[in-house]
């Protein structure tokens, strides 16, 4: 069907690339009373691969994430994982898959009931029971050591910042060394120096333990940093997939436009 | 890449979705427009118990999750529950004293105070106050964790949110209300004896005696029993209005005030129902 934007062809046809997707989405549609926030997106992402999504607000990428992992259900449309369309899985088949994925909100959705030690042994309390305390423990200090909250263990969600609720949050996605990561904004509400070091994690992640991973960002220095490929959202719809490079060439007057503002 | 449309599925827990009350005031608070909310509300509040049902009963079970609230609806209502029952105590004590002596029948009155209590003030009064205090509690917590989307949180942990937060909660409602019900008769009772001694004084052991004389189990513990089903219907609806908000702080004043006044009308309503049905079974 034509649209009003072409799709350019990535330097790499997905079809034809040797990594198998892990995380793929069909022609996903998508509206809240009436009003349609996606039309039709397809994207696919492999294994050890990290594919930024970026837009302007509103365009619906928030909504990706959370069709991804099965918190709403698209109108049309599929969300395979590992080969599995998730609309077609018992609770307990989407749960066992929700295992492997590892999900950070976009305000962190931090329990604010429980101190940031037991947000982040929240996943080990429920899926590790038989873990020791003192593995569970250990485990805890080490992810929060690695987004630099390694103080911050005893104290509540409402004692700090947006931007560390936000680098707790991830140590939380992170607690069951997920294959897949998905991130809404993981450098929002962080200083340079912070994001650089989000950045340098997921990086590290991508290489040490081959996450498949979709990152939700308006950091588009973020984005060429830690993103094999990159897609732009416009009114719902990927106006515009490829490498940094794909971007920077395009001839699209709204990824360039995008670029040029960012 | 396939585009292959599907049929939309109900989303995997359909009620956390809800349309919360909000569509309920759009359509402009007509005859035909409130029947419909309120018929949709109940399907909803179906659903919503039914999804309860299925997570209760499946394992892991939330065994701490349980505890704790065990603790929140037991232990912390006990001091407003206790104070109640007691200015009910003192209350029934002299409105009985007034009448009774009118009838020449005050040796009557510690019988009155006592079945007064035990039957039907002490339920009524103990499902009131958890109505207000758990209901609001309950009710605005899990709102809160909806709008914050913390509840989306526990479910892309591949948690049951239904088992952790609403079975557990709904379940405390359950077990402790009894409980404080036999606290709130207890301290009537005594405060009941206490307003009676200030004006003719008589032992506790004499007030006791006369109070529980011919009383029978049969007197007692169906009224107690009953307010398990208070609790039931406190929790489930707690829970229902606070995992279905939406609109941000709006939405969870809305959603604590809805808990506390449907809770408290329905306690009542139920409370008719039963005390019919405990006449009908028991005495």
């Amino acid at each position: 069907m034509a649209t009003a934007f072409e799709i350019p062809m990535s330097l790499e046809d997905p079809e034809e690339h040797s990594n198998p997707s892990v995380v793929a989405a069909g022609n996903l549609c998508k509206a809240f009373d009436g009003h349609v926030v996606l039309h039709g997106i397809s994207l696919t992402v492999g294994r050890g691969e990290t594919l930024a999504v970026l837009g302007r607000s509103g365009t619906g990428k928030s909504v990706l994430l959370r069709l991804i992992i099965g918190l709403e259900t698209p109108d049309s449309g599929t969300v395979s994982i590992h080969g599995q369309i998730i609309a077609a899985l018992s609770l307990d088949g989407l749960n066992a898959i929700r295992v492997k994925m590892g999900f950070l909100f976009q305000h962190a959705a931090l329990y604010d009931s429980l101190t940031v030690g037991e947000n982040i042994a929240f996943p080990f309390d429920h899926h590790r029971q038989d873990m020791p305390r003192s593995e569970k423990r250990d485990r805890v200090r080490a992810l929060l050591a690695e987004v630099g909250m390694e103080g911050d263990l005893d104290k509540m969600p409402s004692d700090i910042s947006g931007g560390m609720q936000k680098r707790v949050g991830l140590a939380r996605a992170l607690a069951l060394e997920p294959e897949i990561l998905l991130l809404d904004e993981p450098t929002a509400g962080l200083d340079p120096i912070s994001s650089a070091e989000i950045d340098n994690l997921i990086l590290k992640l991508q290489r040490e333990r081959q996450m498949a991973s979709i990152v939700v960002t308006h950091d588009l220095h973020s984005a060429k940093t830690i993103a094999n490929r990159l897609a732009i959202l416009d009114r719902g719809r990927v106006v515009v997939e490829g490498t940094f490079e794909d971007l920077r060439q395009s001839r699209i007057p709204f990824a360039r436009e995008f670029l040029n503002q960012s | 890449m396939n585009s292959q449309a599907t049929t939309p599925v109900a989303d995997t827990y359909p009620v956390v979705s809800g349309s919360g009350d909000a569509k309920l005031s759009r359509r402009g608070g007509s005859v035909v427009g409130l029947l419909v909310g309120f018929l949709e509300w109940f399907g909803g509040l179906g659903t919503f118990s039914w999804q309860v049902l299925r997570a209760a009963v499946t394992p892991p079970y939330e065994w701490r999750e349980l505890i704790r609230q065990l603790d929140e609806v037991g232990s912390q209502s006990l001091p407003l529950v206790a104070l109640a029952g007691a200015a009910i105590g003192a209350v029934l004590s002299m409105e009985v004293r007034n009448s009774m002596t009118r009838f020449g029948a005050t040796s009557m009155l510690p019988s009155a105070v006592v079945y007064s209590l035990i039957q039907e003030m002490g339920p009524t009064i103990t499902g009131l106050v958890v109505s207000g205090r758990v209901g609001a509690g309950i009710g605005a917590e899990l709102a809160s964790m909806k709008v914050t989307e913390q509840i989306d949180a526990i479910e892309a942990s591949a948690i049951n949110p239904f088992r952790l937060l609403a079975a557990t909660r709904i379940l405390a409602c359950i077990l402790m209300l009894p409980l404080l019900t036999v606290a709130a008769d207890a301290s009537g009772v005594l405060m009941g004896w206490v307003a009676q001694t200030l004006v003719q004084p008589i032992s506790f052991h004499q007030f006791i005696d006369a109070g529980f004389h011919g009383a029978t189990l049969k007197d007692f513990l169906p009224p107690t029993f009953k307010t398990a089903v208070f609790g039931l219907i406190i929790g489930l609806i707690a829970c229902f209005q606070g995992m279905r908000t939406r609109g941000g702080a709006e939405g969870v004043g809305r959603a604590a005030t809805n808990s506390v006044v449907l809770a408290s009308l329905f306690v009542i309503l139920a409370d008719v129902v039963l005390v019919k049905f405990i006449l009908v079974v028991f005495q």
